[in-house]
């Protein structure tokens, strides 16, 4: 039997070398959806795909990698595809986001700032921002094109009509360099400032879809807005239960069946980085004290 | 008090062994064996190798074992493995016309140089479940002949001679082929693309697209010219030894549709043509495959292109079951975050909507 | 006439030198002026520097047809080590390689003569690689755009003398347009299609 045996974080270097080309081109074009040989990866398509080939091309034995998946380090997808670097490329890995070297994310920008010695590496599963305006890709290609993004304002508009705000909560389309329109990622608008002025690298990987696009560091990335209805990101209206954090993004947490609820960071690493130094939130637990000692005992 | 989620790692192991349990089932009852798959389920591997795009019986059949008979999941071990594979090169084309039949039928003429050959074929039996075969079932001996050596050229060939039916298209020497598992895809696509798409598309989709085209979406008046199983040598031209070296045989299935006319006041009207081959013996593939390719030749053909069998983008871009599984299970993902962002957005738009709809005397009253 | 058995040798260990390499370009490529170092050791034929030659190994195969100036193109040995390490074809027509390899930038041709992109695919564009004398003296040049946080500052020994006046064409032409890559022996500089640059004198 031809049985298998893999490279060094997996992919082929021929598999590698075009990734690379067309990330070195993503970089000198900001927002542009570069076409790539997307392959067929040991995880399905739709669960991070193109962000695995994206890592698995940057990623280098002296790297430290973080794998978040809605925020949190210890969601399955994001245990299964860290777990997966760290046996095919032996890498060493991290939750913490400032020791991290490339981050790669489903769904969320980490709360802490990211510095220049670092890439972030977004999954994404539909990379065009106009695909729900117009499903063919001659078209919106053309569109892009011609840098004819009225559609798009027109969408929106109209959600202005009907609701009396813009009804796009999440993959909130972004003007990158004053050129290109992009699809962020199904990242919650919340996390759309973020991405502008950005010191660390953006790259953008969707395997289905076989395309790879980037915001280089340093870049202007403007939410699409109107001059009467400017670009609003989504606040919380109470502060994060455990760490008592006001400025980050929260998940809620039903607590029973009878409304009760809470609301906590989704990013982990940052809520138990806040807890680890006494900041305390009105239902903060004692296992993150003991953890804290965990740690610094480890 | 609340604790966050933690455990996942452990909790993806443990699923991992009762995955491993539930596939071994009942251990009272004997292990399935890949030579048993391989000879007993050989239709299954014959559809995981085709749309795995990689002929390789023995990986085929360990991959429907691992993946439970979840044919699509066979599918996708075979692609991650291939994917990993090394490119040498390109085969020279297969002669199908030099096929070692063991069955071939055509239903546009009566007989055929060479003759129509039933072969093992689910025709014309009566679909009867069968008691006997519930255990130990010894099957007769088929009665069988020497191979004969009349030649059996290709039905479509043999219109062709007449020009009764288009020219099958001839590549420029020394083109490449294209592939679009390294290379990616756009559009408009030529058709080596296409028929490899729809080579390694879900027979499920080729089939229901296939029966729209039957029915009025994209009718194309499709008659079997030939169906024709059986094995082909594949041989490789090495660049430095000069010929074409025998790198062995492999079972195919071809299907050439013919079509309704193309004709104009310049060329004389003859008949067209679809076309579907796949590994090992895959009929229903095949004709499916047919009827879809003929129907995306629409724009080329000059044909109104309305139909959803007729449209290239839509048919490629769905057509693979293990991008489409991919995109629809990952749904069972976490999505919670782009959840919460909605439903912050749907109680805002609902408060502003209570608001506006309150009656002016209860805003004035609660005032 | 040198055989393969005689020509410089590629990379030790492909793997992690294609990786070191690819991160000191990207690096340069997403933070432009920046001065980054190429670490790994390959050989180097004839008039090939090593940080072209480790690029070339990390970037060029039988995909990525690549075009040659005089200078290198009339060296067998760079012929042939390319064709032995890479595989990539070296074509005669400028205007649809991937790559340009230029030794000698005073003989630059037009910058137009290479692939542009077009506007649908502006990523179908010639990365042109040009071995110049020096990037940490000469000339100062101010660099903006996208990578840079305000203005980031190069210092720089070029041939040709105009190269940047020239790529002010990317301007106009963009989202079409020439990525450079500057190479002096084992620094790499970066200059996509988004970079302004503005000459301070000497």
């Amino acid at each position: 039997m031809n049985a298998p045996a893999y490279n060094f974080a997996y992919l082929d270097e021929q598999t590698k070398r075009m990734i690379r080309r067309a990330i070195l081109k993503a970089i000198a074009i900001p927002g542009y959806q570069v076409p790539f040989a997307s392959r067929e990866m040991p995880m399905p398509y739709g669960w991070g795909t193109g962000g695995v080939q994206v890592t698995a091309a940057i990623l280098g034995p002296q790297d430290v990698l973080k794998v978040i998946d809605q925020g949190s380090d210890d969601t399955t997808n994001a245990i299964s595809i860290r777990k997966f670097f760290a046996k095919t490329a032996g890498v060493a890995t991290t939750t913490a986001t400032e020791d991290a070297t490339v981050i790669q994310t489903r769904h969320r920008i980490p709360e802490t700032a990211l510095h220049e010695n670092q890439v972030l590496v977004y999954q994404v599963p539909i990379p065009e921002p106009l695909r729900f305006l117009e499903p063919r890709e001659t078209e919106t290609r053309r569109m892009h094109a011609l840098a004819e993004y009225g559609l798009m304002h027109v969408k929106l508009y109209e959600d202005i009509a009907r609701f009396g705000h813009i009804a796009t909560a999440y993959a909130y389309p972004v003007k990158v360099n004053a050129r290109y329109v992009m699809d962020p990622s199904p990242t919650p608008k919340f996390d759309n400032p973020k991405m502008d002025n950005c010191p660390a690298l953006q790259l953008f990987g969707a395997g289905r879809e076989k395309r790879i696009y980037a915001i280089p560091p340093y870049t202007q990335v403007v939410s699409l807005d109107f001059e009467d209805h400017p670009f609003e990101p989504y606040r919380f209206n109470a502060p994060c239960a455990l760490c008592a954090a006001e400025n980050s993004y929260l998940d809620e947490i039903v607590t029973d069946d009878k409304g009760g609820c809470m609301f906590v960071c989704s990013d982990t690493d940052f809520c138990e980085g806040r807890q680890a130094a006494g900041h305390h939130g009105s239902l903060s637990a004692a296992p993150y004290k003991e953890k804290a000692q965990e740690k610094s005992n480890g | 008090m609340y604790v966050a989620v933690k455990g996942g790692e452990r909790a993806i192991e443990n699923a991992h062994r009762l995955l491993a349990n539930a596939r071994r089932g009942d251990q009272s009852v004997p292990e399935v064996s890949l030579d048993q798959i391989s000879e007993q389920l050989g239709l299954a591997v014959d559809r995981v190798m085709s749309e795995g795009s990689l002929y390789d019986r023995e990986l085929a059949a360990l991959a429907i074992k691992q993946a439970r008979g979840d044919l699509i999941e066979a599918i996708f071990l075979v692609r991650a493995f291939r994917a990993t594979l090394p490119r040498f090169g390109a085969s020279e084309p297969v002669d199908t016309g030099a096929m070692r039949v063991q069955r071939r039928v055509s239903s546009t003429f009566k007989d055929i140089p060479g003759g129509q050959i039933l072969g093992p074929t689910f025709d014309y039996t009566h679909r009867l479940l069968d008691p006997a075969l519930a255990e130990g079932f010894v099957p007769e001996v088929p009665a069988m002949g020497e191979a004969s050596t009349a030649p059996t050229p290709r039905v479509t060939d043999i219109l062709g001679r007449d020009g009764l039916i288009e020219s099958s298209p001839q590549a420029e020497d020394g083109a490449s082929v294209g592939d679009l598992t390294r290379e990616p895809l756009n559009f408009p696509a030529d058709r080596d693309l296409r028929l490899q798409n729809l080579a390694r598309g879900d027979e499920g989709f080729l089939l229901a697209m296939g029966y729209s085209t039957q029915r009025g979406y994209g009718r194309n008046h499709p008659f079997a010219g030939e169906i024709r199983f059986g094995e082909v040598e594949v041989e490789f031209a090495a660049e430095d030894v000069g010929f074409a070296v025998p790198l062995g045989s492999i079972e195919l299935t071809e299907c050439q549709m013919v079509n309704q006319f193309k004709g104009s006041a310049t060329e004389a009207p003859c008949f067209t043509r679809g076309y579907g081959l796949a590994f090992g013996q895959s009929e229903r593939k095949t004709m499916s495959m047919a009827l879809v390719d003929r129907a995306l030749r629409a724009r080329e053909l000059g044909e109104e292109a309305l139909a959803p069998a007729q449209d290239e983008e839509f048919v490629m871009s769905h057509s693979d079951n293990v991008q489409a599984t991919g995109f629809v299970e990952h749904l069972k993902l976490p999505h919670y975050v782009d959840f919460q962002s909605e439903l912050g957005l749907l109680r805002k738009l609902r408060k502003e909507f209570a608001e506006a709809n309150t009656p002016n005397a209860m805003k004035e009253a609660a005032e | 006439m040198t055989t393969i058995a005689e020509l410089p040798p590629g990379f030790v260990d492909k793997v992690l030198s294609a990786q070191s390499t690819f991160r000191s370009v990207m690096d340069a490529m997403a933070r432009p002026g920046s001065v980054q170092r190429i670490v790994p050791m390959a050989g180097t034929p004839d008039t090939m520097m090593r940080g072209t030659a480790a690029i070339a190994l990390t970037l060029f195969d039988h995909d990525t047809p690549l075009w040659l100036d005089a200078r290198m193109s009339e060296s067998s040995d760079v012929v042939k080590w390319l064709k032995f390490h890479t595989g990539a074809p070296v074509i005669q027509d400028s205007s649809i390689a991937s790559f340009a390899l230029i030794s000698d930038g005073a003989s630059l041709p037009a910058l137009e003569r290479f692939a542009l992109g077009t506007s649908e695919y502006p990523d179908r564009s010639t990365t042109v690689i040009i071995q110049v004398e020096s990037l940490d003296r000469g000339r100062s040049f101010e660099l903006r755009g996208p990578g840079i946080d305000g203005v980031a500052t190069l210092q720089a020994t070029i041939q040709p003398a105009d190269l940047f006046e020239r790529l002010r064409m990317n301007e106009t032409l963009f989202p079409r347009g020439i990525d450079l890559v500057l190479v002096a022996d084992d620094a790499v500089v970066a200059i996509p299609r988004t970079t302004r640059v503005v000459s301070k004198g000497s």
